[in-house]
């Protein structure tokens, strides 16, 4: 109980990280994994060739490695203007929009065929039947699965942690380096972390309930 | 068959001015299934065809690969002196000329039954809202749906949806209208509020291909029945002519099955 009440500004600040993190990561991992599942369904070959090139990269690639080529390959390619908040962004945003890719991707599946052959046949362009027909009835499947892809990508955020980005795992190390003891600290963290992914598996359900009345 | 030279001519001089749909030398496989043998078929401007013929015998893939939802292994399509264009913005702009009423209705099942209607008028033709609106109960009434303007397709009878889609077709102010088998998937007492819809859009000069095993609505609204097996069209002729004195055994064998109990 000391521990947390004693250290309750790097607690804190670390809790924020996280959530700010977690929240832009995942913002970027929707933007991509949308795009991409668009590319992966496209009539246009060299579309869907680079959404599976993408996933196949990402999902396959451990996010410790990617975090590595953020560091270290990045700066060398692109510049070194990048802080490393932003680098954990990036790793992390990547690799979950292969995931989210591939739910998108799923949800799409479920979509009757004909849905898309009557938008096509009133001159929708493919972009528009997507848009307009297709993703609006995919989202009902595609929320169980994202909230597990979101709660994952929380948890894989403590890999910034040991990148030096302030966040939740990071004040573990930080207190355990300066001599307190370390099954409290463990605790405190562990029960913050719970928090975050409670509150998003509760505000997916929530979503659930309001597709599932509107249909 | 005579399709050969009007195609001939459509594809050297200016199309004669009342071919809408030319089909010439069409052909596609599905694997290794010859599904379109070297279909060769004209429509003229306001006219009804209504195609037959036992299941498989690639009469639905024909109605299809008028608005390229099947693409063609060889041969060409043209609507309205234009040959159909590959995937794409141009595609997509000739479709919206070309409505098309499926088996299975498919009504956009997240929209209300009005905006299934304005949806097109407003994404494709870019009209304004409001007058997508209107257009749009006009359309629902003239098909006898109007009252069901604001409830989702899965609220309707299949009959209801159907007529749905059709009205959703016409607002789009289509050259041609395709029909798959529109009442197919219909129980017997909804299929005739759907073709009296139909038939009302035939007695008002909209040029059509039905695809149907309605036989009752090919003998009153049909200009020309075209009889097709095994990927073939083996007959063509008025519906008189066709349903009294088929010309041959594979069309009299067909009626004999379909027309005998």
């Amino acid at each position: 109980m000391n521990v947390l009440l004693d250290h309750l500004p790097e607690f804190r600040d670390g809790f924020i990280g996280t959530v700010l993190l977690t929240a832009a990561s995942a913002l970027l991992a929707m933007v991509l994994g949308v795009v991409m599942a668009g590319f992966r369904v496209s009539p246009v070959p060299p579309l869907r060739f680079f959404g599976a090139a993408w996933v196949t990269l990402f999902r396959n690639t451990p996010l410790t490695l990617l975090f590595l080529v953020a560091w270290f390959v990045v700066p060398a390619v692109f510049g070194t203007g990048m802080n490393p908040w932003t680098k954990a962004l990036l790793a992390l945003g990547f690799y979950t929009s292969a995931f989210v890719c591939e739910a998108v991707r799923s949800g799409v599946s479920t979509v009757p065929l004909g849905q898309a052959e009557a938008a096509r046949s009133l001159g929708m362009t493919f972009s528009q039947t997507l848009r307009l027909i297709v993703l609006p009835q995919a989202t009902r499947t595609v929320v169980p699965p994202l909230s597990s892809i979101f709660i994952a990508l929380t948890k894989n955020s403590a890999i910034a942690g040991a990148f030096s980005v302030t966040e939740l795992f990071g004040v573990q190390k930080l207190l355990s380096d300066k001599g307190f003891a370390i099954a409290p600290i463990f605790l405190w963290v562990a029960l913050a972390y719970l928090v975050i992914t409670f509150s998003i598996s509760g505000l997916f359900r929530l979503l659930e309930r309001r597709l599932e009345v509107a249909r | 068959m005579s399709g050969v030279s009007v195609t001939k001519a459509a594809d050297d001089a200016a199309p004669a001015a009342d071919d809408l749909v030319v089909l010439s030398n069409v052909n596609k496989h599905f694997g290794a299934l010859h599904v379109l043998q070297d279909i060769d078929l004209t429509i003229a401007r306001g006219e009804v065809v209504v195609v037959i013929g036992p299941s498989g015998s690639g009469k639905s893939t024909l109605c299809r690969t008028i608005n390229r939802l099947e693409t063609i292994d060889s041969g060409a399509i043209a609507i309205d002196g234009k040959p159909l264009p590959q995937e794409g913005k141009e595609l997509a702009r000739l479709r919206a000329d070309v409505g098309m009423v499926f088996q299975s209705f498919n009504l956009f099942a997240h929209k209300t039954v009005l905006e299934n209607v304005t949806l097109g008028q407003i994404k494709v033709r870019k009209a304004d809202k409001k007058a997508a609106e209107e257009k749009a109960r006009t359309l629902l009434d003239r098909v006898g749906v109007g009252s069901q303007a604001d409830k989702y397709p899965a609220q309707l009878s299949g009959g209801q949806q159907q007529r749905v889609a059709i009205a959703r077709a016409l607002a789009m102010d289509p050259k041609v209208m395709l029909f798959d088998e529109p009442t197919s998937a219909l129980d017997p007492e909804m299929i005739n509020e759907v073709l009296e819809a139909m038939q009302q859009l035939a007695r008002d000069g909209m040029t059509m291909v039905v695809v149907t095993h309605e036989m009752g609505f090919a003998r009153s609204a049909a200009n020309r029945v075209v009889f097709m097996a095994d990927g073939k069209i083996v007959e063509e002729a008025t519906p008189d002519q066709f349903f009294s004195n088929p010309r041959s055994d594979r069309a009299k064998d067909f009626l004999s099955k379909i027309l005998h109990h």
